[in-house]
């Protein structure tokens, strides 16, 4: 109980890295942090080939396309950005707080939250599951792939998109 | 059919990649001719013209489950027509190849999104197939060259991906206290509401909003339709937005959402909300294309208005009021492109007196604008009448009032437009201008022709539709 | 795996919900396009969180995990198509400052 809540709070630090560091590499590099830490979680509660893709895809080719944009974007010095961003911040800090204060009181209440009950047979492998009972999903995969890939075709040219 | 309906696009998305860079250009027409076909098939498949029975070992060994019942139909046909008004209007306005290809492919892939919204029984596949749709219309909003356009891609993809946000936050919540997420097992769910089901429904819903540009996620469509080349906003105004948002609600409301209560006031509320705004907001733009955008979120707010009415006659008027305001608007963008291919301007102030000049454009567009105001024998009086009196036998007077005094607000911002554009003196810089060329002018025509028949026609269409139904 | 595993609702809720207001929090409160990029991938990921304890609430893995790997996909398009959104902006206003891309306003 105690590692899976230490690494659920690394997670969570680490988004807050990620939001509120200068640097927009540090900020990549925060956010592959929680995507390791929430596959840590995923796989320590049973979901382990969803961890592995959540691993391999999330902190490894997202932080990919972040590090490419950034390279094909750097111009200003980042100071400039620094006490901007740092006054914005400080006008929207009541509502993490406000938030957080929600979900505490709400730990506390202990409502009763009604969960469906197990399956009778078990659970069946995600293997069957997914390729015989989803395969509407796996077809919607293959489209947004294909949207994806039609996106960079247009998108990322050197010379930007030839519209009219 | 409808596995055949959602495989169709993807057989021609294989084909038009396979071929050699030569013959990319057929790509167009390979388009064209599914959004015929699925026009054609949603059209016959009442009927029972065709037999599709030869798919049924194809079909077995796929396992969708899917489900072309006559909303999804309307869905189909609907889509079928705005798709070909597209492709119409932009083999003129589109001319760079390569925009040219990755239109067609991407107008293919949101038709499949489309078809499979249409046809799932299933929320997390509801879900996939909006994504999808709503990639490939980003993408397609991005496709114009200029700073606009990527503003309005942007504020789509933020307000969209926020959308997702709400809807897999729901889809777990039903996972959690369901266990599963098909539409039985929600409305199995719904049927002894708990606090935690409520919330996933409520969720579910504020995410279909936000698709739908309701109020007060209405943000991100204006820039979206305006900035976009011509013939995207077709697309985009025509049934996307429509397609991922409304149609999804129309789909849920009578099956998931009956035993809430306060569900149809949410939907009675956020229509009204909508269409009052949008109306209000029309009055003020001075972008032609603007305006259309303003007036597309007022019309959807009331076909969500029209969910909150009294059940026998909700579904139909919603049905009815979608088909026409596809129709109606996919005619006023084609409008809306001619007028800005041939003046080269979207400033309502600076045009005057064009339907002179331009009497095509201009005659279609007062068709459309009397229908969408509601003026009898049209399409749009029928369905706005269909939407109050569900309203007024539900008990709603007072959304019905709203309803009917909107409608005015209507007549006036699109009396207001035909005014400015078309009517008035003829401004001397305009003198030279001539009539756009036919890519503009059939589907204007064809739209126009559709608006007059099924008003005409429509006291022999309405005991189908009230016998149909989902 | 030797380790207990909690079986609390609402303790995953908190960190859900934690996740969820940090994604938003760092969405409204920058100017600079890249970070809202991450705000809004903070939020998939708390999204994702949910999914799975859901789904081990519930004792419906299998299912959960096929919809987190689908909606992992999604996610890679959708942040592929941001960035080219980006780069688009980028280069026609030479800058990453979402108060140069406000210029369509009513």
């Amino acid at each position: 109980m105690i590692i899976i809540t230490i690494v659920l709070v690394l997670m969570v630090l680490a988004a807050l890295w990620a939001s509120l560091t200068t640097l927009l590499l540090r900020a990549t590099i925060a956010l592959a942090l929680t995507s390791a830490m929430l596959a840590v979680v995923m796989y320590s509660l049973g979901a382990t080939i969803a961890a592995v893709m959540e691993l391999s895809v999330c902190a490894g080719l997202i932080s990919v396309v972040f590090v490419s944009v950034i390279s094909l974007t750097q111009r200003k010095p980042f100071k400039d950005y620094v006490t901007r961003r740092m006054s914005r911040m400080r006008r929207f800090w009541a509502l993490p707080l406000v938030l957080v204060a929600i979900g505490v009181v709400l730990s506390f209440v202990h409502a009763p939250v009604q969960i469906a009950l197990p399956l009778p047979g078990g659970d069946g492998d995600v293997r069957t599951v997914l390729w015989n009972l989803r395969q509407l999903d796996l077809f919607g995969q293959i489209l947004i792939l294909l949207a994806g890939v039609f996106g960079v075709l247009v998108l990322f040219k050197k010379d930007g998109p030839d519209g009219d | 059919m409808s596995h055949a309906i959602l495989l169709l696009p993807f057989a021609a998305l294989l084909v038009i990649n396979l071929l050699p860079r030569s013959a990319r250009s057929s790509a167009w027409i390979v388009a064209a001719g599914v959004f015929a076909v699925q026009t054609a098939a949603a059209i016959l498949q009442p009927f029972g013209v065709v037999d599709w029975s030869f798919l049924r070992s194809f079909e077995k060994a796929v396992g969708f489950t899917l489900h072309a019942d006559n909303l999804a139909v309307l869905l189909l046909l609907t889509a079928g027509i705005a798709g070909l008004a597209s492709l119409l209007v932009g083999s003129a306005g589109i001319v760079q190849p390569r925009a040219r290809f990755a239109f067609a492919n991407l107008v293919l892939i949101a038709l499949i999104g489309i078809n499979g919204i249409s046809m799932v029984r299933d929320l997390f596949s509801l879900y996939v197939f909006i994504e999808v749709t709503s990639v490939a219309a980003i993408i397609l909003v991005a496709l114009r060259d200029g700073t606009a356009a990527f503003e309005g891609a942007w504020k789509y993809l933020l307000l969209s991906s926020v959308a997702s946000v709400f809807m897999l936050a729901s889809v777990a919540l039903f996972l959690l206290t369901a266990g599963g997420v098909s539409f039985d097992e929600a409305a199995a769910a719904l049927a002894a509401p708990t606090p935690e089901t409520w919330i996933a429904a409520a969720l579910f819903v504020c995410g279909l909003f936000v698709k739908s540009a309701m109020v007060p996620f209405h943000g991100w469509l204006a820039d979206a339709y305006s900035e976009s080349t011509p013939a995207v906003s077709v697309f985009l105004a025509g049934i996307v937005t429509k397609a991922s948002g409304i149609f999804a609600l129309m789909r849920l409301a009578p099956a998931v959402l009956t035993t809430a209560g306060p569900g149809r006031m949410i939907l009675l509320v956020a229509g009204a909300a909508t269409a009052v705004a949008g109306a209000f907001l029309s009055l003020t733009q001075t972008d032609i294309k603007r305006m259309l955008a303003w007036s597309s979120v007022s019309q959807m707010g009331y076909i969500v208005m029209a969910l909150g009415g009294q059940p026998a006659l909700a579904l139909a008027a919603a049905a009815v009021h979608f088909f026409n305001h596809t129709v109606s608007k996919a005619q006023l963008f084609a409008n809306a492109a001619a007028v800005e291919a041939q003046l080269g301007t979207r400033d309502m102030d600076k045009m005057g007196g064009i339907a002179a000049r331009m009497p095509v454009t201009g005659g279609t567009s007062a068709v459309a604008t009397l229908s969408i105001a509601g003026l009898p024998p049209l399409a749009g009086f029928w369905s706005k009448l269909l939407i109050v009196i569900a309203l007024w036998t539900a008990g709603q007077v007072v959304f019905a009032v709203i309803a009917v005094l909107t409608s005015l607000v209507t007549l006036a911002y699109f009396l207001s437009l035909q005014r400015k554009v078309f009517f008035g003196t003829l401004l001397p810089e305009w003198a030279e201008v001539r009539e756009a060329g036919p890519a503009y002018l059939v589907p204007a025509l064809a739209l126009a022709a559709i608006t007059v028949a099924v008003g005409l026609g429509f006291p022999f269409l309405l005991p189908i539709l009230l016998g149909g139904g989902a | 795996m030797a380790i207990e595993i909690p079986q609390s609702f609402w303790l995953y809720f908190i960190f859900f919900i934690l996740l969820l207001v940090d994604g938003l929090w760092c969405m409204l409160a920058t100017y600079n396009l890249l970070r809202i990029l991450i705000g809004l991938e903070v939020l998939m990921k708390s999204v994702t969180f949910f999914l799975i304890v859901a789904g081990f609430l519930s004792g419906r893995m299998a299912l959960a995990q096929a919809m987190v790997i689908t909606v992992i996909v999604i996610e890679v398009v959708v942040v592929v198509a941001a960035a080219g959104i980006i780069l688009g902006l980028f280069r026609k206003n030479d800058s990453l400052n979402i108060r140069t891309t406000r210029n369509l306003k009513g």
